[in-house]
């Protein structure tokens, strides 16, 4: 096809959507960029200042704090276990029955599980009853196990069902072919399957990774927008900082984790092309 | 002998799976169980349960899965004597259909446009969009504010719907639908004199509606369940959508808490249960194998 016509076509089939994409999302960026670097209430240039006051803020790097802790927590928790139920379920008959009670969770609305976690976590609630113990998980640190819990639940489904995808994708003579070379069940996953889910494993990396900030919905509704001091994210952060109109530093922390995110993204990237290659 | 034996331990595998499995899946199922049953406990009965929630009385919840007298008073109350329970119902549906429909209309040419042309340029626009798709809401929050608050529809159902409908997200899947293309089709239908336009209607669109789908059903259960966006963009209590009402205390409402939350529930199972293939489709799409 001729490059002009080529442009001219693409351009008619994209550019409806990239125009609200460029309004919406691409040009205020920028505006936020500026704003990182200008003072919200007369506009004037202000150099690193804002970025200085976001590093002093004790709420942010608290904020920062609890959210590398729980993405730490959460990330390898969600991996094994889902690992762990995709190994259960491969060339199981009923395996499609259990994917499905694995991704209910993902249809309950937010306001449901918090009303559910009320029940089950407080002080004379359904976890207490069942240990015999009278702990108020949501008001000491043990709310962060909640919303650790409370994240596991939420996306061990599609977890599974991606882990199981790629297990599936592992052609059927590979491990045959290790089996009859006499590997038994434990060699033929470590040396034949596991290496296989490469790519697999960096895609579910980077999806739980984005989906720990939707944690947060989960976490307001039970708790508010001060929950106890282990839960509170960076989300929360954001919502109260907006919510106070503190827009200089909040714009100032917005460039921050964006750009800590791209570079977490396009490195997974380079990772991930390097995986396929190999 | 042998082939018993061998049948025997097939038999005792299965049953050692389903029992591992049932752990967490007991997890997964148990919450919807007890909202169902709670929805139909009388008000005297569930604030028995409750009062050891709400009252620091040293005992502990209680529960029974059979009501002792079932009554529909919740759902009545709800559904015919609570006017603002409405509004907020009719502003999820609205709010839903109107995102899906607009990202629908954008998202199909959007994709069929990235993997019918192919170049430099394109490519590199494209990992923009997964950037972008990436992003979480907390990032892009201040973006949007500052244009919505430019164009005046701070406070109205268009706050939520424009920066929804330009998602990239959909776009993505969309994409992924189309990796198949069958590249000769196309040139011989370009031989025959087809345009671009006749492409994409005739090849294009059967191609896309598996994943159309699974963007449909993935986008449901994310707009049905905005949180973030109307707590950021509007102020008016009335044009909340379902995803956030719930009486403001729930001590003595619980009844009413419960039957909301089914009524919340049930289009979500819906969804769930019809598409539940292509939601598997669309999360197993998503990945982000090139």
């Amino acid at each position: 096809m001729k490059k002009k016509k080529q442009w001219r076509s693409f351009a008619f089939f994209v550019l409806p959507g990239f125009l609200g994409i460029s309004g919406f999302m691409l040009l205020p960026f920028l505006d936020v960029i500026r704003r990182s670097f200008t003072a919200a209430a007369t506009g004037r240039f202000v150099g690193g200042d804002n970025y200085a006051r976001v590093f002093e803020n004790q709420a942010f790097w608290l904020a920062v704090k609890n959210t590398a802790r729980f993405t730490a927590v959460c990330l390898p928790l969600l991996l094994l276990l889902g690992l762990f139920c995709a190994m259960l379920l491969s060339d199981f008959a009923q395996a499609q029955f259990w994917k499905s009670v694995f991704l209910l969770p993902m249809a309950m609305p937010s306001v449901t599980v918090a009303m559910i976690w009320k029940m089950v976590f407080s002080k004379g609630g359904f976890l207490n009853r069942f240990l015999g113990a009278s702990i108020d998980y949501m008001g000491t640190g043990a709310s962060f196990w909640v919303l650790v819990f409370s994240y596991v639940w939420k996306n061990l489904g599609y977890t599974v069902v991606l882990w199981l995808a790629g297990i599936c994708s592992v052609p059927k003579d590979t491990t045959e072919a290790a089996r009859v070379d006499g590997a038994g069940w434990v060699r033929v996953w470590i040396f034949v399957r596991l290496p296989q889910l490469k790519g697999v494993f960096y895609t579910i990396t980077v999806l739980s990774f984005l989906n720990t900030f939707k944690s947060f919905r989960e976490a307001y509704l039970v708790a508010g927008s001060y929950p106890q001091e282990k839960m509170y994210l960076l989300s929360h952060l954001f919502n109260n900082w907006f919510a106070a109109l503190e827009l200089d530093k909040m714009s100032a922390a917005a460039v921050c984790l964006a750009l800590v995110l791209l570079i977490f993204v396009l490195l997974f990237f380079a990772l991930f092309q390097r995986g396929e290659e190999a | 002998m042998k082939a018993v034996f061998r049948r025997g331990k097939q038999i005792g595998l299965t049953l050692f799976r389903i029992v591992l499995l049932a752990l967490p899946g007991v997890f997964m199922v148990l919450p919807v169980l007890l909202l169902l049953s709670g929805s139909i406990m009388s008000a005297q009965e569930l604030s028995d349960y409750f009062r050891p929630l709400w009252e620091d009385t040293g005992d502990y919840i209680g529960w029974r899965f059979l009501a002792r007298y079932p009554v529909w008073d919740h759902y009545v109350r709800l559904l015919f004597f609570t006017p603002p329970f409405l509004n907020a119902f009719w502003n999820s549906v609205k709010l839903t259909a109107a995102i899906l429909l607009s990202q629908l209309v954008l998202s199909v040419p959007a994709a069929w446009g990235f993997s019918v042309y192919r170049f430099r340029f394109s490519r590199f626009l494209f990992l923009v969009y997964v950037v972008l798709m990436l992003m979480p809401f907390q990032v892009t929050m201040l973006s949007q504010y500052i244009v919505l608050n430019g164009i005046g529809v701070m406070n109205t159902h268009l706050a939520l719907i424009l920066p929804a409908a330009f998602s990239t997200f959909p776009v993505f899947l969309i994409y992924r639908g189309f990796r198949d293309l069958p590249r000769e089709l196309l040139e011989a239908g370009r031989i025959d004199g087809a345009g671009e336009w006749d492409l994409f209607i005739r090849i294009g669109l059967p191609l896309a509606s598996g994943n159309v789908l699974a963007a449909g059903v993935l986008g449901f259960l994310e707009y049905w369940n905005m949180i973030e966006q109307p707590l950021a963009f509007l102020e008016d209590l009335s044009l909340w959508p379902l995803s956030l009402y719930l009486p403001a205390d729930a001590a003595g409402q619980e009844g009413i808490a419960f039957a909301a939350s089914v009524i919340l529930l049930i289009p979500a199972i819906f969804v769930f249960l019809l598409g539940r293939d292509y939601l598997e489709k669309g999360i197993v799409a998503s990945a982000l194998k090139e």
